[in-house]
């Protein structure tokens, strides 16, 4: 097996966040997941959480960067967006956008009870 | 008769005009090639039915002198792109069984210009993963191995089968899409070539979304000169997607083989990063040389921002995927796992459906778009991203046309290698090519040399915006001094 080079940088990236940075509990975990609408075990949301704040841990040193006076990026390059006639283009093909739907009935989207 | 796969895709071309065999020869050479090489898992989907039949249409247009750019030539499309018909799920669970109603837009360019479609490509789930090790389908291997060992190794990722399947010469050339450097790193731990372009140069429309304001699709090539034919055909602005770009596509493989004499190639000093493996270091002096001695003026250049890329883009990327990725609901499409209630049926669905990096990256964009936390996390590294941008900028503005980097931080790594590490460790892979999507820059990888192992090592060539041109003349000077790299065949 081969040497795992490329420890050197966690190791570099690390040192840059040693401190105070935020970090998540796993009730802020599950709370998320649910607003993810991702059901997650107890397990899972401890593992998440840990992972989660390895990721929030190396992203706290864009603390560091002045960014006053900055605008944030809208759009990465400079053109400026087309327009088109506001006319329908497409559509009237009800059939192809249910195919691939896991329940449908008569070119409707079936899902469990919402209303009662 | 020579093994036709052997071939490049210009080689290839050539060939089929000049009528020495037929593209129904080709294509069938290539299906038993992948049929050979399914235990290196490049292909989700093999396609041989469709395949024949394109062959079968491109023969007769060869015949008639109606022949296309890409005519009779049989490629591999990733997973991430809409197949009409054909299996399209970017390897995922939760789009188990989708079958488009439409093609995207790159592909019906390809099958336009008169190329055969072999099956779709192994990848990365949603593309987020840099070892194709987090495909719902298991993991592609790469054709390269170290000297003396049997250890599979990653191909690199998210577009880990189509550099694998170019590598193995399972076709002539792969579509890919780069994100954070999923077209460029497989490319490097493969010896191939791969080229993202410009955002905004190829349509997105029927590409499987991650970050939108990242994604871009490109090829994946055996050399220099066979990139620059698929972008031509690639690319194109198209009403489906307002952010392509309409300016006319060059034709890009007129740029290969043009002189590099006076072009300004700008070495980035904040890329030596501390630690660097030294033979990384050595290929990218070896680079610095070649075009050098080629004629091109080496500068060196400061982009300050550049460590600041990486985790940028951690919170830019899996915000916009958190929002692309909220539309597998089991009601639409794919996957569907009951509940009790309509909300009980999305989490289950999700849950069931997403693979654990895809969950990961989707609770960390929730996290980050969540009330209290934008203005933290994602408005400044939107801030960011624009001083990463200035950077470039100002090297361009300087007078630089290109910048010289290496690819990747190491060559590829043993599959399982990294599964107990931490998530940070992958996403490292990417130090070098993710600041590039960050400003919307082209970048192309280019093979230059093997590790100390026997392992192919590439360099990174970043170019102006919509200037590929440049990229292409310049990794086809590379390419001359350092040569191409096949792997041994082994499977």
């Amino acid at each position: 097996m081969a040497p795992r080079r490329d420890r050197c940088y966690t190791r570099e990236h690390s040192s840059l966040f040693e401190g105070i940075y935020m970090s998540v509990d796993t009730a802020t975990v599950r709370r998320v997941a649910r607003l993810a609408r991702i059901k997650v075990t107890d397990d899972e949301a401890e593992r998440m959480t840990n992972e989660l704040n390895s990721i929030l841990g190396f992203v706290e040193q864009l603390n560091e960067v002045d960014v006053a006076g900055v605008e944030p990026m809208t759009s990465v390059v400079s053109v400026k967006m087309r327009r088109r006639q506001d006319v329908v283009t497409d559509g009237e093909d009800a059939a192809a956008v249910v195919a691939n739907a896991p329940v449908s009935e008569d070119n409707f989207f079936l899902v469990p009870k919402v209303v009662e | 008769m020579t093994d036709l796969t052997s071939l490049t895709l210009a080689e290839a071309r050539d060939a089929l005009k000049a009528k020495t065999f037929t593209a129904v020869e080709l294509t069938d050479a290539y299906l038993a090639a992948m049929e050979a090489a399914r235990g290196l898992n490049a292909y989700v989907v093999e396609t041989p039915e469709i395949a024949r039949d394109m062959a079968k249409a491109s023969d007769a247009r060869l015949a008639a002198g109606q022949a296309g750019p890409l005519e009779g030539l049989p490629l591999g499309i990733k997973d991430l792109y809409a197949t009409k018909g054909v299996h399209t799920q970017a390897c995922s669970h939760i789009l188990d069984r989708f079958k488009p109603v439409y093609e995207s837009t790159v592909s019906a360019n390809l099958w336009a210009d008169g190329a055969v479609m072999l099956g779709k490509l192994n990848m990365d789930e949603f593309a987020m993963g840099s070892s194709n090790e987090t495909s719902h389908y298991g993991p592609v291997v790469n054709p390269w191995r170290r000297k003396g060992s049997d250890v599979k190794l990653v191909p690199g990722g998210s577009s880990g089968g189509s550099a694998a399947a170019v590598a193995g010469r399972l076709c002539l050339g792969a579509t890919a899409t780069d994100t954070g450097g999923s077209i460029r790193q497989p490319a490097a731990f493969t010896g191939t070539v791969g080229i993202k372009p410009t955002y905004g140069r190829c349509s997105r429309w029927g590409l499987v979304a991650f970050a939108s304001s990242l994604d871009q699709a490109g090829p994946i090539a055996r050399d220099v000169r066979d990139a620059a034919i698929l972008l031509k055909s690639m690319a194109s602005v198209d009403p489906r997607d307002t952010t392509s770009v309409d300016l006319p596509v060059p034709d890009y493989e007129a740029a290969v083989g043009k002189s590099v004499k006076g072009l300004r190639i700008g070495i980035p000093k904040e890329y030596r990063l501390d630690g660097m493996p030294a033979e990384i270091d050595a290929l990218w002096r070896r680079g610095i040389d070649i075009l050098r001695e080629a004629g091109a003026e080496i500068v060196d250049i400061s982009l300050p921002h550049t460590k600041y890329a990486l985790p940028a883009y951690y919170i830019v990327a899996p915000a916009e995927a958190s929002s692309n990725l909220a539309r597998y609901d089991g009601v639409r499409y794919g996957l569907r796992v009951p509940g009790s209630d309509i909300i009980d049926m999305y989490e289950n669905t999700r849950a069931a459906g997403f693979g654990a990096e895809v969950k990961r990256r989707i609770l960390i964009g929730t996290y980050v778009l969540s009330a209290g936390y934008y203005d933290a996390y994602y408005l400044r590294a939107q801030k960011v991203r624009t001083l990463i941008k200035r950077d470039f900028e100002l090297a361009y503005a300087a007078g630089v046309d290109a910048i010289l980097t290496p690819a990747t931080p190491s060559a590829a790594f043993g599959i399982g290698e990294k599964a107990d590490a931490d998530p940070v460790e992958m996403y490292l892979n990417d130090v070098f090519t993710v600041t590039v999507n960050m400003a919307g820059l082209p970048g192309i990888a280019v093979p230059a040399g093997l590790s100390a192992e026997g392992l192919p090592l590439g360099l990174q060539l970043i170019g102006r915006p919509f200037d590929e041109e440049t990229l292409f003349t310049l990794g086809a000077a590379i390419e001359k001094a350092a040569g191409t790299f096949s792997p041994a065949k082994w499977w």
